[in-house]
């Protein structure tokens, strides 16, 4: 949607945040993390239409409003849910290690690494193989051809802030058992977030999951061999790709 | 114009005989960090290029400053211009890095290139003291005159501030400063009038640089301390806000948003507990009514309230 | 009622603003300052802090040797500039003649020429070590422990009573970190035990798979140097990983802090951990301290607020010595480092460096009327920063790092 939308982070954090709330009533994480997405959704599209929708073409504008937000949510979640870090419970049945040719693994992580498999199908068929997506990508190509096409664009453009927003805050419910929710967790989400988009290219599902598998595995790998070289190994990806191809790896335009 | 520029100035220099100390180092503070602001709007409001590594110049400046000073004790004299010209000749290696895109690409490889070097001053631990960061530092003493009073060094940071801020207004408004511009509105036109946009832009790239430079100067000499925080996103982005919020593209624009930026984290923080959620609500109300920054916006306004009344 | 923040500053507020020109020194209210953190990822440590120091005021219905008491806090971000900033501002602006924090060793570093420059009386949380060591600071002095304080005799513990020989030490990678850890195997290795593997991960890091995937099994134990959140997330992990069945965690003095405590579950039951406090402390002052606390915020003080707490006691009891008057700097650091202080803590008292010298406790979690609580299985009495080395020779050597003293049984 070639908005640059650094709200992100933070509304990873308030859906983690959120569905710790909402799991003290209703210990299920599942229904959690459909509750915290529906709710930072609503906010998205909030944010979305009410400010941003303004803001057109004024990147340096967005950055500014998004950076301003994230502030916002950022200190409001320090005033509701405190400084101290919460844990979200795994589920009871995955809180087991699970064997696989040898090797013991959290049965959790598993479960999340199928997800996010699965949510990328889900989105790659939305985006490629429905009208909806179709008029999506419409939208975003050509706005104006499109509106005159009477495709709604701008209800469009709610409609993916909104779903995007979803998959924020039920990822930051998703992620709960892994990270927790504390302060801080939108800084730390957000740069990873910014280099596995960048990498992968800018308006690519595919690039989307591409960028962070490789960046997953390079940074493992590269704690694990090179500790003292983290940062490098995190950005070093990134860093040689775009240098080498601004577009990204699969990206449709140069950002 | 001039009439309020010196009319600044002059209020400028008559602060610390009516405030108290604490405010006269909080205007330093002010000053350091529009010097700061001023570098990268250089590169984003006259070349059109948001960076987000700017801490870097910074950092790399006031660690060897400080490296320089404790391995191996030289003067401030020989001090300064080593640790301007290393980070210069740094700037000069990511310019060609990061110029190879624009945008968002040259967004995000600033912003690579920066935590790299913020991860490399936590772990070099045996050069840079990690997380304990480098202290004991001492200001220079230029002509014997001694910077250690609030006062004194106001006025040594005032005088850095208006040279480095002049410098950088000259090379905007002169004939190189308007091929920058002309770079960003147009660079597929500036090509082919014959203009290599590239090297226009990797020499803005290191000037803008060097500012940077002068200002991490200023900030070690005025905290006596050095700590990789310094040289975090966090403190990037915040110089970005600052010229965004004040208005890119104008002179004025970043000394405000400087202003804005360090006084509400500052002063403010001292009587609203949650003075981060009040800056986010001020970087709020900014886009929503001037969103192109406060001095245009507030230039704006009052021209509407002029022809108004 | 309960005093907070908002309401000193209102009633000084207009006065601080007023006073931009130096007052003189009064027979009338002292002024303390707190220099935490309230923003941020330390902000719940700092929050804590703030409580703590709040309740000792209204306990001590704001008084402190016969003067009343304006109290003025800082919040530095976690950003050592901040602090340092912040400090500047409580020293110039607000008067302050004493301040009790900063949190966090970076900050204390900061401002340590300052508090030089301003000769300011500081109480310290933060455990730098080397600011009452190499390069004493002779206006700061510290009620909580430096960093290796705890570790070492939890080593001894470690080696002696729990009979571990193999151990692998994990900490952040920040200098908190490395000190802990190189104290906690310096005496676990002169003990007869070997250390066979350590490992730092960056302090921010989201997740310690690669971490636990490369950790040694055939270990008795594993050393956990982490502060804030990161302890307790290694520890899920571990458990996550089937981890925790094969090698025992010990924890340093932060790791499962009671703050962090109260959001874990039966995976801590039993760790041993050592700390220089516990909210189970039977003394007088800590029950007093630990009911009155839960009462108003709910949960048991940990770490942070017991630092506090802590210092208010010193602060109290020293100008008591000294008949109130604060301004006399000398006299003030004098008394400190001559007396001896009952605090939530146990007795105290203080190095000729400025540093503490009180009981060190082992800890083993358990569950306690459906929570979980350090209960005190051993304690260590006067243990100073040297632990039992000699401090010309501990002195001699640097500072503990993640270099010094030499790991020289790690296994590949």
């Amino acid at each position: 949607m070639r908005i640059a939308n650094l709200t992100h982070g933070a509304l990873f954090m308030l859906g983690a945040y959120l569905g710790v709330s909402v799991m003290r009533y209703v210990p299920n994480l599942w229904l959690a993390a459909l509750a915290a997405g529906l709710a930072v959704a609503v906010f998205g599209a909030l944010l979305e239409r009410l400010v941003l929708r303004k803001l057109g073409g004024n990147v340096l504008g967005q950055v500014l409003v998004t950076l301003g937000v994230s502030f916002i949510i950022a200190d409001a979640c320090l005033l509701v849910w405190g400084g101290d870090p919460i844990p979200i419970q795994t589920p009871a049945l995955l809180q087991r290690p699970v064997q696989i040719a040898g090797f013991v693994f959290p049965a959790y992580r598993l479960a999340v690494v199928a997800i996010a498999v699965v949510v990328a199908l889900v989105l790659f068929l939305l985006m490629e193989k429905t009208r909806l997506g179709a008029m999506i990508r419409a939208g975003v190509d050509d706005p104006q051809m499109a509106g005159a096409v009477g495709i709604p664009v701008s209800r469009l453009f709610t409609t993916v802030f909104f779903l995007g927003a979803a998959l924020a805050g039920a990822g930051g419910v998703i992620g709960g058992p892994i990270m927790s929710a504390y302060p801080g967790l939108d800084a730390d989400m957000l740069p990873l977030a910014l280099i596995v988009v960048i990498l992968g290219g800018v308006g690519s599902l595919l690039g989307a999951f591409a960028g962070a598998f490789i960046t997953g595995f390079v940074y493992t790998f590269g704690v694990a061999l090179l500790p003292d070289l983290a940062y490098v190994i995190l950005f070093l990806p990134m860093i040689l790709v775009i240098a080498f191809r601004p577009r990204g790896l699969f990206g449709k335009f140069a950002a | 114009m001039k009439l309020r520029v010196f009319g600044t100035l002059a209020l400028l220099a008559v602060l610390p005989l009516g405030v108290g100390e604490y405010y006269v180092n909080l205007a330093s503070q002010v000053f350091i960090f529009a010097v700061f602001a001023a570098s990268i709007n250089l590169l984003l409001g006259y070349g059109g290029l948001p960076t987000l590594g700017h801490a870097a110049y910074l950092g790399v400046a006031a660690y060897l400053s400080a490296l320089l000073q404790i391995k191996l004790g030289l003067s401030h004299w020989a001090i300064a211009p080593l640790a301007l010209i290393g980070t210069t000749v740094m700037a000069c290696g990511f310019g060609l890095i990061a110029l190879r895109a624009t945008g968002l690409g040259f967004l995000m490889l600033t912003l690579a290139l920066s935590q790299v070097l913020w991860g490399t001053a936590y772990r070099w631990v045996s050069m840079t003291d990690g997380d304990n960061g480098l202290r004991g530092l001492a200001r220079p003493a230029p002509f014997g005159i001694n910077l250690d009073g609030a006062p004194a060094f106001y006025y040594f940071t005032l005088l850095v501030a208006v040279f480095a801020i002049w410098m950088m207004a000259r090379f905007v408004s002169s004939p190189f400063g308007a091929t920058l511009q002309g770079a960003r509105d147009q660079p597929r036109r500036m090509s082919a009038l014959g203009y290599h946009v590239w090297l226009i832009r990797w020499v803005a790239f290191v000037y803008s640089a060097f500012w940077g430079a002068v200002s991490g100067l200023l900030f070690v000499y005025y905290h006596k301390y050095i700590h990789p925080v310094s040289l975090s996103l966090a403190n990037s982005a915040e110089g970005l806000l600052a010229v965004i919020a004040g208005g890119s593209g104008t002179l004025a624009g970043p000394i405000v948003g400087a202003a804005i930026v360090l006084l509400l984290k500052n002063w403010a923080s001292a009587y609203i507990e949650r003075w981060n959620m009040l800056l986010g609500f001020v970087f709020v109300f900014i886009v929503v009514f001037m969103p192109e920054g406060v001095v245009p916006g507030v230039k704006r306004l009052w021209k509407r309230y002029i022809s108004r009344a | 009622m309960r005093f907070t923040r908002r309401k000193f500053m209102q009633a000084t507020g207009a006065a601080a603003a007023a006073s931009a020109f130096p007052s003189f020194a009064q027979a009338g209210p002292m002024r303390l300052g707190l220099m935490t953190v309230k923003t941020g990822p330390l902000a719940s440590g700092g929050i804590d802090m703030e409580r703590a120091l709040v309740q000792y005021l209204k306990e001590a219905k704001n008084t402190i040797a016969g003067r009343k008491v304006e109290l003025f806090v800082g919040d530095s971000g976690g950003v050592p500039a901040q602090s340092r900033t912040k400090t500047q501002e409580l020293v110039e602006r607000d008067r302050i003649q004493v301040m009790i924090g900063p949190l966090d060793t970076a900050s204390a570093l900061a401002t340590d020429d300052y508090i030089r420059q301003a000769q300011l009386l500081t109480l310290s949380v933060a455990a730098a070590e080397d600011m009452t060591q190499r390069k004493p600071n002779p206006w700061f002095t510290r009620g909580t422990s430096t960093s290796s304080q705890c570790a070492m005799p939890l080593a001894d513990y470690c080696a002696k009573t729990l009979k571990m020989k193999r151990m692998v030490v994990i900490a952040d990678d920040i200098a908190y970190g490395h000190e802990m850890c190189a104290g906690f195997h310096r005496v676990f290795e002169d003990a007869g035990g070997k250390v066979v593997q350590r490992m730092f991960p960056p302090l921010t890091v989201p997740d310690y798979g690669t971490y636990l995937a490369q950790l040694k099994t055939n270990v008795d134990g594993i050393f956990l140097g982490f502060a804030g959140s990161n302890g307790f997330r290694y520890l899920r992990q571990m458990n996550e990983y089937g981890l925790l069945k094969k090698v025992t965690p010990v924890g340093g003095m932060t790791a499962l802090d009671e703050a962090v405590l109260r959001n874990m579950g039966d995976e801590a039951l039993g760790i041993v951990t050592s700390c220089w406090y516990s909210a189970e402390i039977e003394n007088a002052i800590n029950k007093r301290f630990v009911a009155n606390f839960r009462v108003d915020n709910g949960y048991d003080p940990g770490f942070y607020a017991a630092a506090t707490y802590t210092e208010a006691a010193v602060l109290d009891q020293t100008l008591q010595k000294i008949g109130g008057r604060i301004e006399d700097k000398q006299a003030f650091m004098k008394a400190v480092r001559s007396g001896t202080f009952d605090t939530c803590r146990g007795p105290v008292r203080f190095d000729q460096y400025g540093n503490v010298v009180g009981n060190i406790y082992i800890r083993k979690v358990e569950r306690k009327d459906g929570r979980l609580v350090n209960r005190v299985i051993h304690t260590y009495p006067n243990v100073s920063q040297f632990w039992t080395y000699k401090p010309e020779e501990f002195l001699k050597n640097p500072v503990y790092s993640r270099d010094f003293p030499p790991y020289k049984n790690l296994e590949s």
